[in-house]
């Protein structure tokens, strides 16, 4: 005689015991009680800055920093929305206009590195070598060659912008052509890139950090033009009264500080220092 | 057994007999599958409800059993219009009764849930029903691993477990091997015992001969003749009844 | 393609050397996609089988509505969910934005009408069979939806299993309103999307793998259950 047994029962129960198991192992990663929200850039998230930088911080003050990476065009909107307490980006302009808006309390300079572009080793424009971006770009306009443009919105993609506006040429009429708007972050508009044997423009950071290269290399660097500096805003409280004041203002103070500083200018990739800190009239500078 | 009957005409405000359907026609894609039909169905006898396929006693049943709204004419449970709240004291087997997908005991208590009792009476009148069906041995297995027999007397011992005034069977013994044939004719024969109306549609006259009291014989839709089994049997009063008795294929044209 | 193999290399190793970041991710993601799954499936299956069952003025509507919402792009929903919760946004108060709560809701809303139409389908499809058996057993309308749901419980399983493929796979809504935050919020999709942005096609690859093989032993135990159900006629 076939015996009752209950299969749903006892489905929903396995179910249920590797829910709560679950639950219990990820529940110890909300026991930190002291954090803040980072609106961040990707190419510091992506380089892994964060990982060597971000644990030195939390174990000095116990504040855990919850990092939301993202370009800096979205960075700019959450911080703006109040979605977080401190934002580093790198798009100075739009920056400063955060914080003449209302939206930031103060802007400081945290570190730099710079733009390259990449191409692929066939170098269909000839600019191999070059130092002149914007020389660059009109050759690569010229030649018509395949160019990957971030098209987010972004920091990268701002200061792509205005080197074709120095150059005078608006690669958006080509767009869909040679021009390639990808629409995405830095690591989807290289892989795009080294897909399509396209040149790319990318943080350096980024570039020495990524993985899927393919035969990829530097084709301009040097130009002063291609400078990229970040910055560090704390979100303000008189908009969003629920910014965590001094835990977000501990993190800035921190990462102006020498020990920050250090900690910026320590952090190496394959033997290459990847950021280059330059904090000016920071409290930590004193 | 008449007391019970004059009872249930004036007394018993909650009863659905006499169940009486008057001038009742159905049509459907221009055919009339019932016509003018009028019966009365009173007392605690079993009623055979024969006619050929397609006479219409499929749905004359479904339109008694208010789940089918006839295009003209009235159907009265014990003198008012049929409601959800009586419903229950009617029980209709179906042909191809539903097992509900879990065990016969539970396909038991659902139907006394459905009615009312608590708990405690639901396991108390599931079991009696069960082992009055002879099915009590069977009482944890899923219903629909019962065989057809066996889910024909489910069937029938859910509808009396919750104590009818009258049941309605469809065919139910087609298909069936003759053991299980009177395993069910004897359940029909026990409910009529217990004081339950019995109306069966069947289309073994042998069968309906055993256990009608009564028979109503449909044709295209209109009832041709009702009256005592016997004199149905022994002397049918129309060609029709008597074509369909010597299971000739009636008008047949002459070849 | 030296990935793919290189990804499979990458897959095992991580699972054979116990990955305690690896296992925290796929943990989170279980927990948010089950419990959106849950949330769900308490909303859709009554919601969907009352859809079968009742009649009411627009019911066409709003079947072609929800039917229609299957195809919601996560996306979207990510977006109306973090506007929501912005603190610029109605709900901002809260401050439940980029964590794990917000990323339930978010998958939640995603799901319900996936099991809602499903849910609809299978019960109306089921109905005829059952509903004049249902009536002159005397059930009503709220005890024909209650029967009606039990009796197709391990059809239901296939609709609600659906319903976690879509929470367990999807990528944009978590990580707009989850914000991929390190031992946080993030999970195995959001995880995929970093590694592939960081170049790392292996290790997104073998995360993607991972993401497979569970959703392959979470449909094998459900194909399973039904199997074990349809021998006893409970399916």
């Amino acid at each position: 005689m076939i015996r009752i047994r209950k299969p749903l029962l006892t489905g929903l129960v396995a179910a249920l015991v590797i829910f709560a198991s679950t639950a219990t192992t990820t529940t110890v990663s909300w026991a930190a009680e002291k954090f803040i929200v980072l609106q961040s850039t990707t190419s510091t998230a992506n380089s892994g800055l964060y990982d060597h930088l971000l644990p030195i911080f939390t174990k000095k003050t116990g504040i855990e920093v919850r990092v939301v990476a993202v370009g800096t065009g979205q960075a700019l909107k959450n911080a703006a929305n109040g979605d977080g307490d401190v934002l580093l980006v790198h798009a100075k302009p739009a920056e400063e206009k955060f914080v003449a808006d209302g939206f930031g309390v103060e802007r400081f300079d945290v570190m730099y590195n710079d733009f390259v572009f990449v191409g692929p080793p066939s170098d269909p424009a000839g600019i191999a070598g070059t130092k002149d971006a914007v020389a660059a770009l009109k050759k690569i306009a010229a030649a018509k060659a395949p160019f990957a443009s971030r098209g987010d919105n972004s920091g990268t993609h701002k200061k792509e912008r205005a080197l074709w506006k120095a150059a005078g040429i608006d690669p958006t009429q080509q767009s869909g052509a040679w021009y390639r708007e990808t629409g995405s972050g830095m690591g989807a508009t290289l892989n795009a890139a080294v897909g399509m044997n396209a040149y790319a423009m990318t943080d350096r950071g980024t570039w020495i950090s990524f993985k899927n290269r393919g035969d990829f290399t530097i084709t301009v660097q040097g130009d002063k033009d291609l400078f990229n500096q970040y910055g560090v805003i704390l979100v303000n409280p008189k908009r969003h009264p629920h910014v965590k004041v001094a835990e977000g203002q501990a993190f800035i103070d921190w990462v102006l500080s020498q020990e920050g500083q250090g900690a910026i200018r320590s952090y190496k990739l394959g033997g290459q220092q990847l950021f280059f800190p330059n904090a000016k009239g920071g409290p930590g500078n004193m | 057994m008449l007391d019970r009957v004059r009872m249930s005409e004036t007394e018993d405000h909650d009863g659905i007999l006499p169940l009486v359907g008057a001038g009742i026609s159905v049509r459907r894609n221009g055919r009339n599958l019932l016509d003018n039909v009028s019966l009365t169905f009173d007392g605690p006898a079993i009623t055979a409800l024969l006619g050929s396929n397609g006479a219409g006693k499929t749905m004359l049943l479904r339109v008694l059993a208010n789940l089918v709204e006839p295009d003209t004419g009235t159907v009265q449970w014990g003198g008012r219009s049929p409601d959800a709240a009586r419903a229950p004291r009617l029980g209709f087997v179906f042909q191809k009764p539903v097992m509900l997908r879990r065990s016969v005991l539970a396909n038991m208590k659902y139907v006394l849930a459905a009615v009312g009792h608590d708990r405690a009476s639901r396991t108390d009148r599931a079991w009696k029903a069960l082992r009055w069906a002879s099915l009590d041995r069977l009482a944890s297995t899923p219903a629909r691993l019962l065989s057809g027999g066996e889910q024909q007397r489910l069937a029938i011992a859910r509808v009396m477990a919750t104590e009818p005034e009258i049941m309605f069977l469809d065919e139910p013994s087609s298909g069936l091997d003759l053991a299980s044939t009177a395993l069910i004719e004897m359940l029909m024969r026990g409910a009529a015992s217990r004081g339950t109306k019995v109306v069966v549609v069947t289309h073994d006259i042998a069968q309906a001969r055993r256990l009608a009291d009564d028979v109503i014989f449909l044709h295209q839709g209109q009832v041709l003749e009702h009256g005592p089994a016997d004199s149905f049997f022994d002397a049918p009063k129309s060609k029709q009844a008597r074509d369909y008795l010597a299971g000739r294929i009636p008008d047949s044209p002459t070849l | 393609m030296q990935d793919f193999g290189a990804a499979f290399g990458e897959a095992f190793r991580l699972v054979a050397a116990f990955d305690p970041d690896l296992f925290e991710i796929i943990a989170l993601s279980l927990r948010v996609s089950l419990l959106a799954v849950f949330i769900a499936a308490a909303v859709g299956l009554p919601l969907g089988a009352t859809l079968a069952v009742a009649r009411f003025p627009g019911r066409g509507g709003a079947v072609v509505f929800f039917n229609a919402l299957m195809g919601l792009p996560p996306v979207v929903v990510g977006l109306v969910v973090y506007l929501l919760f912005s603190r610029a946004g109605p709900l901002g108060a809260l401050g439940l934005l980029y964590t794990v709560t917000a990323m339930i809701i978010a998958q939640a809303v995603l799901v319900t009408p996936i099991i809602a139409a499903l849910t609809r389908q299978l019960i109306e499809d089921m109905k005829p069979e059952y509903e004049e058996q249902l009536r002159v057993l005397g059930a009503g309308p709220f005890a024909m939806v209650m029967t009606l749901l039990w009796d197709a419980r391990y059809s239901l399983l296939t609709a609600v299993l659906a319903g976690f493929g879509r929470a367990i796979a999807e990528v944009g809504a978590v990580i707009i309103v989850g914000g991929n935050i390190n031992h946080v919020t993030r999970v195995m999709t959001t995880a995929i999307a970093l590694e592939t942005s960081k170049g790392d096609l292996a290790l997104a690859l073998a995360l993607g793998i991972i993401l497979v093989a569970i959703a392959l032993v979470v449909n094998g135990l459900v194909m399973g259950l039904r199997d074990t159900a349809k021998r006893m006629g409970y399916a």
